[in-house]
């Protein structure tokens, strides 16, 4: 069953379900401050009150329609792009460049839009990393070109070019499946973000041999399994609905969403803690900023996409 | 009518422009004046650096929210004057060599209960670096001893949209309010406490350079 704008009734069905979890949360969160209030269980709150906004926002972006939908994402692109060049060290003589980068956002956005698959593919990658060396040379000032160059470039595909595989899959058309290229996006957004609240949750509970010592200490071996296999098995159910894959490869896609998304994660968690900060910014109260809350979807948006691209839309996998 | 335009202007423009084009990390909210009178204090780096402190308040406070600036460059043609009287609400303030007290203006909206707000490095200067504090501030908070005094340091502004450039380029900026103080009896204490005040703000972010 179709609506009018070509959204499948199977997404709304999936953000019912995702408010279902959402109502539950926030239960939970208000029989434990009847328990007894701490600063855990306000921080608790804040988040949750949070992700009632984060999630509210994200289903009017994505049932309106398709152009609202990528406009909101390159949106999302933007902030995670501007906070990341707000914390790193910039120089004077970059600003214009700077505002060429951010010129380029709205463009691969619309690559995207049009499912103009080798031009997104090459438009950050090739050309714009191209772009940005020439304007520094013929801008003249060579001290601290190297970390310029690579900074703005590293921070372009971390962000712009990442994220912007979070629209490509608006576009898969009739290869995307029951529920839609809504659908696809739908899935990937919500089970990376579960995957991120599971992960946080068994690493709580059960939490004991740090991973990544240095970089996260927070990060267990057993929240991270114990993210995978949540994830992994939400993915085998919601997979059949929103997705063309059958529940072994929804569950294989699960998994790699799991994977990916923790990369991402103690990636920017790297890149924070090299320059000093505990959190990328201050937009999103109980979480700290845009960058993180998108970090685990920085990697599991291209892997995922680039996933589908090569084995489903293909037909290699049916 | 005027009021109404400024309200508008603030409501429609300066705040979505802030929330999505530059957006704000404000640290210390809770050390803003609540009500008036009352002196807030900051760097300047930038021509954003006022609408920025504006929009930090609730916009039923606009009408008692007056930035002190230059008389000599805001009312140096009609449009600007009127956009900076009007629309900023402004009090002017004549710089150098003049008579009588140039303060009177500032200690009578004092006196009406209005929050001031002054950049005592007088100019916009060099983006990102702090300049010596001018010392009227001392002469404006020994005239009314009561007054609170707000310490507030801003980064990042002078990135977006620094002194000579018409362009404006995207940037963070952040927003760190400190405890408020009060005139101690003595103009160099006065200036060494709010000195002190504005490093330890400063001190509270972990700002990368801009050069």
């Amino acid at each position: 069953m179709e609506t009018p704008e070509g959204l499948s009734v199977r997404v709304l069905w999936a953000i019912g379900v995702i408010y279902a979890l959402l109502i539950a949360a926030s239960l939970i969160v208000a029989i434990m401050k009847r328990r007894g209030a701490s600063e855990a269980t306000s921080e608790l709150s804040r988040r949750v009150t949070s992700w009632w906004f984060m999630i509210t926002i994200f289903t009017i972006a994505i049932v309106t329609n398709r152009i609202v939908s990528t406009v909101f994402l390159g949106l999302m692109a933007f902030l995670a792009f501007k906070e990341y060049l707000s914390l790193i060290p910039t120089r004077r003589i970059d600003r214009l460049i700077v505002l060429f980068a951010y010129l380029a956002i709205p463009v691969q956005f619309i690559f995207a839009h049009q499912d103009r698959y080798g031009l997104f593919l090459t438009f950050i990658p090739v050309w714009m990393f191209l772009f940005f060396p020439i304007a520094m040379t013929l801008a003249g000032k060579t001290e601290g070109f190297l970390h310029a160059v690579g900074t703005l470039s590293w921070g372009m595909m971390i962000t712009v070019f990442a994220l912007s595989h979070t629209a490509m899959l608006l576009g898969a058309g009739d290869k995307a499946g029951p529920a839609g290229g809504a659908g696809l996006l739908l899935f990937l957004v919500a089970l990376t973000q579960f995957n991120d609240v599971a992960q946080f949750t068994w690493g709580k509970l059960f939490g004991k041999r740090k991973i990544t010592p240095t970089v996260s200490p927070n990060k267990t071996w057993e929240g991270f399994l114990g993210g995978l296999v949540s994830t992994a098995v939400v993915a085998g159910i919601a997979g059949p609905f929103l997705t063309p894959l059958a529940v072994p490869w929804a569950m294989l896609a699960g998994a790699i969403i799991a994977v990916s998304g923790f990369f991402g994660d103690v990636t920017i968690s790297a890149f924070k803690r090299d320059l000093g900060v505990k959190d990328s910014g201050g937009l999103i109260p109980g979480h700290g900023g845009i960058l993180d809350r998108v970090d685990s979807l920085i990697y599991a948006a291209p892997v995922f996409y680039h996933a589908m691209h090569f084995f489903v839309f293909s037909g290699r996998i049916s | 009518m005027s009021r109404y335009l400024r309200i508008a202007f603030f409501a429609i423009i300066v705040r979505p422009v802030l929330l999505i084009v530059l957006g704000m990390n404000v640290r210390g909210r809770e050390h803003l004046p609540k009500t008036g009178p009352a002196i807030i204090v900051a760097n300047h780096n930038s021509h954003l650096d006022t609408l920025t402190l504006l929009a930090l308040f609730p916009l039923r406070d606009l009408p008692r929210l007056r930035p002190v600036a230059a008389a000599d460059y805001f009312l140096s043609n009609k449009l600007l004057a009127w956009f900076a009287l009007n629309i900023i609400g402004i009090l002017p303030l004549e710089r150098g060599g003049v008579k009588k007290n140039p303060l009177a203006a500032l200690e009578a909206a004092l006196d009406r209960g209005e929050i001031l707000i002054l950049f005592p490095e007088g100019s916009r200067g060099e983006p990102e670096q702090r300049a010596d504090f001018k010392r009227g501030v001392a002469f404006l908070a020994r005239a009314r001893p009561q007054t609170p005094v707000h310490p507030v340091f801003i980064h990042g502004l002078g990135k977006a949209l620094p002194k000579g450039s018409a362009i404006l380029v995207p940037f963070n900026c952040d927003v760190i309010a400190g405890a408020p103080f009060q005139w101690q009896g003595k103009a160099p204490e006065f200036m060494e406490a709010l000195e002190t005040q504005m490093t330890m703000l400063a001190g509270q972010g972990q700002f990368q350079p801009w050069d």
